[in-house]
């Protein structure tokens, strides 16, 4: 029984250390947010949102202020997005939101444009002004149509 | 005919088996929740299972982690895309290898060990001799070590990606030159706490109550003789494998981690 002690401290750490690898893995690494700094919601509707996901990156001159925390359909049948963002932001009410890729086929992301009107956006507030995703299937289709047509009238 | 007569023998014997374990499973649920309950022989098998495995589970998941960093490098490398090393190495470590791997070495470290010692007490009549005194033995042998080992599952698995992590992260980043800004936001991006994390740690913790009803359960069912002992910590390890790996895909399919 002498040992006992011991072995009960040796537990202890080692319950602490796998606890501590658990909360490292949940909060650093699964982002986990834990309170945190405040956040705030908007909304964005879009035609199209292409392959945008929840989760993907929000970015104001290319620094992420926040993430696209989820994508539903409205009333009349448009994307959505709801935009998790740093609360501490001052967004005009003349903000406009796009959806942008990174690189030809990378993910896509949304990119907000700050307006210069003196109203600021509150949360859960609606950003009106959106530029919907470029579909590059559908470029491609366009630009063969096009070139198709063309020699048609020619 | 008597390769016929074997097959029906092993059927039977395995759904024997499966009741066996079933019944064994209620009867440790039913001694885990009601008093006394065995803090001290629990506290015991929590030093022997997780303890003792510590070391063996943090060199394994550094070692895994580093060979992913070097393999999805390569792979990577050639479209361009070593940026996304972190997820490559953090998704395969925290969804799949980490659980599964973590559940296997504790299989063979801790699982077969538990075996063997429930078997040797089984083969020299020391259950029999905790009856006589009307003391469950599924209550003080089985039950503290079941659970015990479902407990340090999901704690050693998380400890295996962590070790795997900093590894990938030494070869990614010290070896082969990624950008430690670009490894840790690929690897943060893309780790879901729902999605992966918390999924990672369920399939830990299933390993867990997998591997120790099985390790219990061989034990408690040994033929009392040296060689049977040996033949139940065989079986715990293919049994307890092979189930891991089954289970691995159903919680995959079902749940999607």
């Amino acid at each position: 029984m002498s040992r006992a002690p011991v072995r009960d401290l040796l537990v202890g750490l080692f319950v602490l250390a796998g606890l501590g690898a658990v909360a490292y893995l949940s909060l650093s690494v699964g982002g986990l947010s834990y309170g945190g700094p405040a956040r705030m919601a908007l909304y964005a509707d879009f035609d199209e949102i292409g392959g945008l996901k929840p989760r993907a990156q929000v970015v104001i001159s290319g620094v992420k202020v926040g993430q696209v925390s989820s994508i539903t359909l409205d009333e009349s049948y448009r994307a959505r997005v709801r935009l998790d963002l740093d609360a501490t932001l001052k967004l005009p009410i003349d903000t406009s939101a796009s959806i942008m890729t990174a690189g030809l086929l990378g993910d896509r992301y949304v990119s907000l444009q700050v307006g210069g009107d003196d109203k600021l956006l509150q949360p859960g507030d609606q950003i009106t002004m959106t530029e919907s995703a470029v579909v590059l299937e559908r470029v491609i289709g366009k630009l063969i149509y096009s070139g198709s047509d063309r020699e048609k009238k020619q | 005919m008597t390769a016929l007569a074997d097959l029906g023998f092993a059927a039977v014997r395995f759904v024997t088996d499966l009741g066996g374990l079933t019944r064994f499973a209620a009867q440790i649920g039913r001694a885990a929740l009601a008093p006394p309950l065995r803090v001290r022989q629990f506290v015991d098998e929590l030093f022997k299972l997780g303890v003792l495995s510590l070391v063996i589970i943090c060199v394994c998941g550094l070692a895994v982690g580093m060979v992913l960093s070097l393999q999805g490098y390569n792979t990577l490398v050639r479209f361009g895309a070593e940026q996304s090393l972190g997820a490559v190495v953090g998704l395969s470590l925290i969804r799949e290898l980490g659980p599964v791997l973590t559940a296997l070495l504790a299989t063979g470290r801790a699982g077969s060990a538990t075996t063997a010692e429930i078997g040797t007490m089984v083969a020299t009549e020391q259950l029999d001799a905790l009856r006589m005194m009307s003391v469950d033995p599924i209550d003080l042998v089985a039950t503290p070590r079941a659970l015990a080992m479902t407990a340090v599952m999901p704690l050693l698995s998380a400890l295996f990606i962590v070790c795997g992590l900093f590894g990938g992260y030494l070869v990614g980043v010290g070896l082969m030159g990624v950008d430690a800004g670009s490894y840790m936001s690929s690897l943060r991006s893309a780790v879901d706490f729902h999605d992966d994390v918390l999924g990672s740690l369920l399939k830990a913790l299933i390993f867990g109550g997998l591997v120790g009803l099985i390790a219990t359960y061989r034990g408690h069912t040994t033929v009392p003789t040296s060689a049977g002992v040996g033949a139940a910590t065989t079986s715990t390890v293919v049994v307890a494998s092979v189930s891991i790996l089954i289970f691995d895909y159903f919680i995959t399919a079902l749940w999607g981690v």
